[in-house]
């Protein structure tokens, strides 16, 4: 293995971070989107409020990770990404900024107005970053991003069959790792209402997801041949894993064995876009682009590296004290708000 | 096609990126003393809280905690923007120098992470965790939010003095050394200007908050350390900055030349340059018209020890091609002149807060010392504009000084006025927003504590209104 081919797997690891942590933000804001009024999505409002409040920014750093390692790594690929797919990363940076802000104003409000207003934004944003990101990973899997400093279609680059697909399952895989991971949080925070809300929509967004992906090998056949051969090929063990796991999860689901469940899914949605990368393996643009031609000189290969093993010495750990406390309820809010605060 | 019918909107985007890059910029930076400089003073007020047993100091560190869950989550995603369009509005860049240039970057991912998960940990973990584990978990914060910027600024640094890597004869990047990147000549002094700046800036801010309230009546105790605290520390490094500050300019005048004969305005070379306060440089470049002219003095703070026979070098002595225009030239010496000036003011501010509080162990009582202090935030912040406009304008035409020009940076997408004018809104809606997230916090805090007035005491509430079990 060489460097590059190092440092493309540590790549591989932040998107699938971010896919498993941030989607699963995401995917909160698609059911906060649909929860219905004040009054009926009360409940599971202040269940999403709660559950991704504290997570959420470092979650959201994976996407900075991932998107630092691709620019330092493999800059061609970067700026050819970027020149090609200006519109969907636009609509996504933008998406970003309104659903971060929104959320945290949400919170810092009291008036129902208010509050609507801020989780329309936070809700809608929410569904659109997600669309675009997978429309993005769409449009590279299906080898629309040129190299070499020319530009694509700025359009037909990111609205094609296969980036519709990307997009769609983006939005659906979000949807449902969140509802698995919110039934879970609602079992824990003992409130079985809401556990069996977000049971019956995990398993809804989990068939409808796989509907989408078999729709999606279909249309790749069609549309993204090369992502396709390597879908049956070097990736079908992988394939297979995600199917594996999305079907035991809804088993598990149905049974309420909500632990297991939670880490299924995970496992369905990393091995999915894990396989994603081996099926365009060698290239980081399909037939463009590989990922030796679009390395970084050694030096900075090498502090790539470097700062990962910092960043597995001290970010791991870091993230696994916030998950922890997090689950152990110890982050019940911002400040003291129950009770008079001291010195009141 | 679609994108034929799009021909007419085709601008240059050139124009339209270097303004959504720097008003991006210029919003995301007043963000970025909160996030560096806040949480140290929110552990002060906790370290009082806890450790002399201070009510009115626990309150403050809890509220500010929840003012910087806000500010945190805004700076966070207009820090977002920024990483998207290095690619989006600067792809020739990116694509050539990003083996070099993004090195830093994966330094500063590493404290924005540690930044994120300790935020989230000490702004969530007040009701929960024990006191003392709690503050500590604040530490990091700080490390990190000096870490971080220190690493952003040495990637700017580092497109001022671009070292550390070997080119080809096509001028592609064959050999990276990621020390010598990191660490480039410029990084130490700059870095040093914008940490110090974050915590005089973030002083400030907060300071002025509570002063502004002071003046309102609200002169209880609870103001008062919410006064003391951050404008203590603002006033700490607002000497500092003016040994670094002087420092960095030297720095300038010997490695950065054509920065510097932009700064101090000086069409010809010369010995005995006069420091010319304001003014600008007339259109055939051969003299500044107006300003005040003050003999020799720029030569002797260029170099102390030949005094006013220090040679400067001016605008003669590079191609004109090479070096700001007249025009960008006026900007950076105005921007120079605000910096400077208001650092200055501020620096007596401070000087009468510490000689009150050396005479007399006390804040000055003057009405006055209250409605500067009031505002010496928005003076800060456009100290620290100013300041940022002089090293990038100042660098011009360069984006990598010496090897790449802004002009041969910027993508070719033409629609990016569009994108800018959707930033501009975007960006002012989310600012105001902010501001009145900020402001009716305060004001339910008071409501909720009833130490306030002003405010009415009567009439419905707000919080029956109240929505969700949080």
């Amino acid at each position: 293995m060489t460097l590059a081919d190092a440092v493309a797997i540590v790549l591989f690891f932040g998107v699938t971070a971010y896919a498993i942590f941030g989607g699963a933000d995401f995917g909160a804001g698609f059911w906060d989107l649909v929860a219905g009024g004040a009054e009926r999505g009360e409940r599971p409002r202040a269940l999403i409020d709660h559950s991704i409040g504290p997570v959420w920014e470092a979650n959201h750093v994976w996407l900075i990770f991932s998107l630092v390692v691709l620019w330092t790594a493999f800059a061609e690929a970067f700026a050819s990404i970027t020149l090609t797919l200006f519109v969907p990363l636009t609509l996504a940076a933008f998406g970003i900024v309104l659903r971060g802000s929104s959320f945290a104003f949400r919170k810092a409000v009291f008036r129902t107005r208010d509050q609507r207003n801020f989780g329309a934004a936070f809700a809608l944003s929410s569904v659109l970053v997600p669309y675009c990101m997978g429309a993005v990973a769409g449009a590279i899997a299906a080898g629309r991003v040129p190299s070499g400093g020319k530009a694509g279609d700025p359009v037909t680059s990111w609205v094609n069959p296969t980036s519709i697909v990307g997009g769609v399952l983006a939005v659906t895989v979000c949807a449902y790792l969140s509802a698995v991971y919110l039934t879970w949080d609602a079992k824990r925070l003992d409130d079985p209402e809401m556990e069996a809300y977000f049971r019956r929509r995990s398993i809804g967004a989990g068939v409808a997801a796989s509907v989408i992906e078999a729709v999606g090998i279909v249309v790749f056949y069609a549309d993204a041949r090369y992502l396709f051969d390597g879908l049956v090929s070097r990736a079908l063990p992988l394939v297979i894993l995600s199917g594996l796991c999305g079907i035991g999860s809804l088993v598990l689901l149905v049974r309420r064995a909500n632990h297991g469940a939670r880490l299924l899914s995970v496992g369905a949605v990393a091995s999915v876009v894990v396989g994603w990368g081996v099926a365009q393996w060698p290239y980081l643009l399909p037939e463009s682009l590989k990922v030796d031609q679009a390395a970084a000189p050694e030096g900075t290969l090498g502090a790539v590296l470097v700062v990962f093993a910092l960043a597995a010495v001290i970010i791991l750990p870091s993230l696994a004290l916030l998950y922890v406390l997090d689950q152990k309820s110890l982050l019940p809010g911002e400040g003291v708000e129950a009770g008079p605060a001291p010195g009141d | 096609m679609l994108s034929d019918l799009l021909t007419p909107l085709a601008v240059n985007p050139l124009p339209w990126a270097r303004a959504q890059m720097a008003f991006t910029l210029a919003f995301h930076i007043i963000l970025v003393p909160l996030g560096v400089s806040w949480a140290a003073m929110a552990l002060i007020a906790n370290y009082r809280g806890i450790k002399h047993d201070d009510a009115d100091a626990l309150l403050l560190a809890q509220r500010w905690s929840k003012y910087m869950a806000v500010t945190f989550a805004v700076g966070a995603v207009t820090g977002t923007v920024l990483t998207f369009e290095f690619g989006l509005l600067w792809p020739k860049f990116m694509g050539r120098w990003g083996d070099a240039f993004g090195v830093p970057f994966a330094l500063e991912g590493l404290f924005f992470f540690t930044e994120a998960i300790f935020v989230a940990i000490y702004i969530y973990g007040w009701r929960r965790l024990k006191p003392w584990p709690h503050f500590w978990t604040g530490i990091p914060i700080v490390i990190a939010g000096i870490g971080g910027s220190v690493s952003v600024i040495a990637a700017n640094a580092w497109m001022n003095q671009p070292q550390g890597f070997t080119l080809n004869s096509a001028g592609e990047i064959i050999e990276v050394d990621p020390l010598a990147v990191i660490f480039n000549k410029a990084m130490p002094l700059e870095a040093a200007h914008m940490v110090v700046a974050a915590y005089i800036v973030g002083g400030f801010l907060v300071a002025s908050v509570y002063a502004f309230g002071m003046l309102r009546g609200r002169n209880d105790r609870y103001h008062r350390i919410g006064f003391i605290i951050p404008f203590t520390v603002a006033a700490i490094a607002v000497p500092i900055q003016m040994g670094v500050g002087d420092q960095l300019a030297r720095w300038v005048y010997q490695n950065e030349p054509e920065k510097f004969a932009a700064i101090e305005l000086v069409p010809k070379t010369s010995d005995n340059v006069p420091e010319t306060l304001l003014g600008r440089l007339n259109a055939d470049v051969t003299k500044v018209e107006g300003g005040i002219s003050i003999p020799g003095l720029a030569s002797i703070l260029s170099d102390p020890s030949t005094g006013t026979g220090t040679v400067v070098q001016g605008r003669d002595a590079f191609p004109e091609d090479e070096q700001p225009t007249v025009r960008q030239a006026n900007t950076v010496h105005l921007a120079w002149d605000v910096m400077v000036g208001l650092g200055t003011f501020l620096f007596l501010l401070s000087a009468w807060y510490a000689l009150s509080w050396l005479f007399r162990r006390d804040y000055p009582r003057s009405k006055w010392f209250l409605r500067i202090g009031s505002i010496s935030g928005i003076l800060a912040v456009i100290t620290m504009e100013a300041g940022w406009v002089v090293t990038e304008v100042g660098r011009q035409p360069w984006i990598v000084r010496n090897y790449m020009k802004v002009e041969d940076a910027a993508t070719g997408n033409t629609g990016v006025w569009i994108t800018f004018l959707a930033v501009v809104g975007i960006y002012s809606v989310v600012g105001v927003t902010t501001i009145l997230v900020l402001r009716g916090m305060s004001r339910r805090f008071r409501e909720e504590a009833g130490d306030d007035e002003t405010d009415v005491p009567y009439g419905p509430s707000a919080r029956p209104e109240e929505v969700g079990a949080r």
